[in-house]
């Protein structure tokens, strides 16, 4: 499957130009850092008595949440700049003639990539969450509801901000690719945070719009859905109902399967169209 | 003599881009086996006929055949890609993989056997001499390497040869019956290794024929003053007469035919200053075409 060899060469292109090096090495800075973080958290005290245990993990959770959150958004940015330029910059530098005038179709090519990009992002989103959620329950024994079902998320969100970098990597230059994805999960994000205020309020356009932008990119959608997973039932149940619903850091249900199945059929559409666009592609 | 499958073959072979014509309607065969010299100034659209034949832009009208595939039979003609190796004029690899990696990719690519692949690499490394700095990352390579890393790649598949030089190589490969498509604009390159050779402008092939049959025409330059106007066409009986100030040009004459011409001349009231024989090179014909392509289109 000539497809396979695409895929190794993006994995190779990513360990070989340090991109996963330096990837790691920032990784571990950051979960260093929070680890710390955490291991402070018991230290807090109130009128000079240490916090009782429940409002200690309530609190590792929200820090664990915003932790997680600036992951997803690293995973994101870096997924759009590796998928941006994947499949332009190679048309650009007359890297992909050498490999099109090959007996492989542009379908492999496209997928290939695909494939290789998936790799790279599950193992980055996988590897950086799994850690950090291990280092937290070393250091505070705090270990959050779902931490599979939020791999799941987590990893689903980068792949599906991949796959649309590397569509408009079919036609647009990297950089005008990379801008247009970022701009995008922007709008998905604030898009959620909308959605939230209009659904405390009872307002129906409002929550319509917002439910448009979760459906064009589902980004915000499985970010909800990967805070979810990391949500102590407690917490879930004490803000149920207020404004909350608005805070981007904050989800009062589980994504629903209809929605999951919705990523699934997203994201194969987006990459048949990617596949049909670089097909006309003259290179 | 022997009537094989043509390796390529075009017919009326179009390409557009929106108003501008790239290709006007190429028809040509190659047959099996020929080094071909493909040449045309800039802009004639040689490479928009080398990707229509790779297989990497579509015609807008038009066929070509690449092995007996059809281009416009996307299934079949990659198939038939296995057996073609492209050498691109912008030689780009990946630069963080070594040579020999790069190589291995292209085996894979094109299904070689598993088991062949060191021995083919090892040849191709070999015959384009970059065998000892195989394991070097390629963007380290001059550019002279990276255009032997690219001979390199198109050899592969192809059973082994032994010299560095790439006409050399390309002489090599005849032997072996591989048909050669030489895109080039280095005339002189052409000349040393082609066999047949099609001269191409605007879109559409001008001429095409073996080197011997392009080049029968010898000349002769003839520096002579007082000829009247009439002298030009009394002396066409000799070939083609063209005034190049004081100079007169005469095309397609044979050798042993000068002194004749140079009597001529005279005879006419001619005053002969100087007669200098030329052997036409490929460069003077292409350049010759050029001026009055429809002209000479026969």
């Amino acid at each position: 499957m000539r497809s396979l060899v695409i895929a190794r060469l993006v994995i190779r292109e990513g360990a070989r130009r340090r991109l996963l090096l330096a990837l790691l090495i920032l990784t571990l800075i950051v979960i260093a850092l929070t680890g710390w973080g955490f291991s402070r958290i018991p230290t807090i005290t109130q009128r000079g008595a240490p916090l009782p245990d429940l409002q200690v993990k309530l609190i590792a959770s929200q820090f664990l949440i915003l932790t997680m959150f600036m992951f997803s958004f690293v995973l994101a940015m870096a997924a759009v700049f590796v998928a941006a330029p994947q499949i332009s910059g190679e048309v650009e530098s007359g890297t992909a003639l050498a490999i099109l005038s090959r007996p492989i179709g542009r379908a492999e090519y496209v997928i290939g990539k695909w494939l290789g990009l998936t790799a790279l992002v599950a193992v980055y989103a996988g590897g950086a969450a799994a850690i950090e959620i291990g280092v937290v329950n070393a250091v505070i024994g705090y270990i959050p509801p779902e931490p599979v079902a939020f791999l799941g998320f987590a990893i689903a969100e980068g792949l599906v901000i991949m796959s649309l970098a590397l569509l408009l990597s079919t036609r647009l230059s990297g950089m005008v690719g990379g801008v247009i994805a970022l701009v995008l999960f922007g709008i998905a994000w604030i898009g959620g945070i909308v959605g939230g205020i209009g659904a405390a309020f009872d307002n129906a356009g409002i929550t319509h719009v917002a439910t448009a932008t979760k459906l064009i990119l589902p980004t915000d959608g499985l970010w909800r859905g990967a805070v979810y997973a990391l949500e102590p039932q407690a917490l879930v149940g004490a803000q149920a109902g207020t404004v909350s619903a608005a805070n981007p850091f904050y989800a009062s249900s589980a994504a629903p399967l209809a929605f999951e199945l919705y990523v699934v059929g997203w994201v194969a559409l987006v990459l048949a169209l990617a596949v049909v666009s670089f097909r006309e592609r003259e290179p | 003599m022997e009537s094989v499958a043509p390796a390529i073959r075009t017919d009326e072979l179009a390409k557009r881009y929106g108003r501008i014509t790239a290709l006007a309607g190429l028809t040509m065969s190659i047959p099996a086996g020929d080094v071909f010299g493909f040449l045309g100034p800039n802009g004639a659209g040689k490479t928009t006929a080398v990707k229509l034949l790779l297989g990497l832009a579509r015609p807008s009208s038009g066929e070509a055949w690449v092995l007996g595939a059809p281009v416009s039979d996307r299934t079949a003609h990659r198939r038939a890609r296995r057996g073609v190796g492209y050498l691109p004029e912008l030689f780009r690899y990946q630069h963080w993989l070594s040579a020999r990696e790069v190589l291995r990719v292209h085996c894979e690519l094109i299904d070689l056997d598993r088991a062949a692949w060191d021995a083919e690499i090892k040849d191709a490394l070999g015959i384009v001499g970059l065998a000892e700095r195989a394991d070097d990352r390629v963007g380290g390579y001059s550019k002279g390497m990276q255009q032997r890393l690219g001979l390199g790649v198109a050899l592969l598949g192809r059973p082994a040869l032994g010299r560095h030089d790439v006409r050399e190589v390309i002489r090599a490969l005849k032997a072996r019956g591989t048909t050669v498509f030489l895109n080039s604009h280095l005339l002189t390159e052409v000349e040393q290794v082609c066999d047949r050779v099609a001269f191409v402008d605007k879109g559409r092939v001008v001429q095409v024929g073996t080197l011997a049959e392009l080049l029968v025409a010898d000349s002769v330059r003839i520096r002579a003053t007082g000829l009247d106007n009439g002298a030009h066409e009394a002396l066409r009986s000799f070939g083609d007469p063209q005034r190049e100030g004081e100079w007169l040009v005469v095309r397609g004459i044979a050798a042993d035919r000068v002194p004749d011409l140079v009597r001529a001349i005279v005879e006419r009231g001619g005053r002969v200053h100087a007669v200098e024989p030329r052997h036409e090179s490929l460069e003077d014909r292409f350049l010759s075409l050029l001026e009055k392509p429809r002209k000479s289109d026969a």
